[in-house]
């Protein structure tokens, strides 16, 4: 039986998106290959890397373990839609103040991961920050900074 | 061992129903080539390995009836059939009555896993390592099963048969979780043994309760083909006095029922070697919050 594609509305980075999705896609391969938006990363492919984070209706996910018509009626933020004007945001500036990027693979799910974290919770703890950030690896092993820009973003330092 | 790979998942018809009814509808014409979906990151990881090729998917997500929340009568809390991993760890009734639950969920995967799962999905994945279960089976949860026909209550203890499997039948769905508040004073605690801290299977996991009356209960997961509750109504495991070489005799006698296996996670004379452990860490655990109890 031919698998008829499903029709999805989702708010993507504040803007309005309808389309077609294949049944079997999920959401990463949506916001990849279909709105070319591919500051979301794909690695692991089964939930335990955490370079395709994404924040969708407010909440931290996995966009690989997502299927994009699941989507349907939700908001989602990526990468690219941290910044504002051209201008990037509070945490994002602290990565770079902080040098804790690397390679840079895992950063967009890594920011996505923190940025979720200091949502719910302002000011975290470098405990918490771990426990938040326990579902993104960092191949470079940049963990130390990546924890220290997060930290640093909680207090304010960027602002 | 699983490769790693980043090929797309089975092709698929997907269905998102928006009541019961027509949900069943879809149960009843495809049978056994249907898969239901609630958070999914346990389903969309089959999917990709092909585990599971069915024909069709059934989205839980939009049928009206289906609740995503938990709701309180005078006895239990009723668990909806959508409700996330971080709502159970959040929710102050659950903190309140059932601690050690809320303390499991929030071991399972990884935030990004927990803001998707759902803890009845959890159960149904049937896991025998399933970090909720040990939890739920102490606490006596019954998860309510709906089909077009009929609907019925099965004790969580009844509910897995082996790894995957469970004796929901092809047509129904779990429509909620009950947890029954206990009736007297109890104390429960939740260790889980992993090869590292962060976004792992449990090797093994042992969840104890413990009644003021002095009744005992353990439930073991990854240590058989299903997770395993046992009790002992002697009372004589929470004898403070109680010899230690005795305790450990006691405490073997109801790890009989355990068949640990060897397997990419731990071998299964380390995993006998560490339930015997963990066993009495948990139970000293919970003797220990139930005094702290008595005492406030």
């Amino acid at each position: 039986m031919p698998a008829r594609t499903v029709s999805v509305t989702m708010t993507v980075n504040g803007r309005v998106r309808t389309l077609e999705v294949q049944p079997h896609h999920t959401l990463l391969q949506c916001l990849r290959e279909q709105l070319e938006l591919t500051g979301t990363k794909e690695c692991c492919s089964m939930g335990e890397c955490g370079a395709c984070t994404v924040i969708v209706d407010g909440r931290s996910v996995n966009s690989c373990l997502m299927l994009a018509a699941e989507a349907d009626g939700c908001t989602v933020t990526t990468i690219e839609g941290l910044a504002q004007d051209g201008r990037l945001n509070a945490l994002q500036e602290s990565f770079l103040e902080a040098g804790a990027v690397q390679c840079g693979f895992c950063i967009p799910g890594m920011v996505m991961a923190a940025q979720d974290l200091l949502n719910h919770n302002p000011h975290p703890t470098v405990e918490q920050i771990k426990e938040g950030l326990a579902g993104n690896l960092c191949r470079c092993g940049g963990y130390a900074r990546i924890i220290e820009a997060v930290h640093a973003a909680s207090r304010g330092k960027m602002e | 061992m699983e490769t790693l790979q980043t090929s797309s998942l089975t092709r698929f018809i997907y269905a998102r129903p928006g009541t019961l009814d027509e949900a069943f509808q879809l149960l009843e014409d495809h049978g056994p080539q249907a898969c239901l979906l609630a958070g999914g990151t346990d389903l969309i990881v089959q999917l990709r390995a092909r585990k599971l090729t069915p024909r069709i998917v059934i989205d839980l997500k939009k049928i009206d009836s289906l609740r995503r929340d938990i709701t309180e009568t005078q006895s239990l809390l009723r668990i909806g059939a959508l409700t996330l991993l971080s709502n159970i760890i959040d929710d102050p009734r659950v903190n309140r009555h059932f601690p050690v639950l809320a303390q499991a969920a929030a071991t399972v995967g990884s935030v990004q896993i927990r803001n998707r799962a759902t803890l009845p999905g959890n159960i149904c994945n049937a896991s025998p390592a399933a970090d909720t279960v040990p939890a739920l089976l102490v606490h006596q949860a019954i998860v309510n099963l709906s089909s077009r026909t009929a609907e019925r209550a099965v004790p969580l203890k009844d509910f897995f048969v082996g790894p995957g499997k469970t004796v929901r039948r092809a047509g129904e769905i779990v429509s909620s979780i009950d947890l029954p508040v206990p009736e007297e004073r109890v104390a429960a605690s939740f260790a889980r043994l992993t090869r590292r801290r962060g976004v792992d299977l449990a090797s093994i996991n042992v969840c104890c309760l413990v009644s003021a009356a002095g009744l005992i209960r353990f439930a073991f997961g990854a240590v058989g083909p299903r997770p395993i509750l046992v009790e002992d109504g002697s009372g004589r495991l929470a004898d403070p006095a109680m010899d230690a070489r005795e305790k450990e005799r006691l405490l073997l006698g109801l790890l009989e029922q355990t068949s640990p296996i060897s397997d990419v996670r731990a071998g299964k004379e380390y995993r006998s070697a560490m339930l015997l452990v963990l066993s009495l860490r948990v139970l000293q655990e919970a003797l220990d919050i139930l005094r702290a109890q008595r005492r406030e």
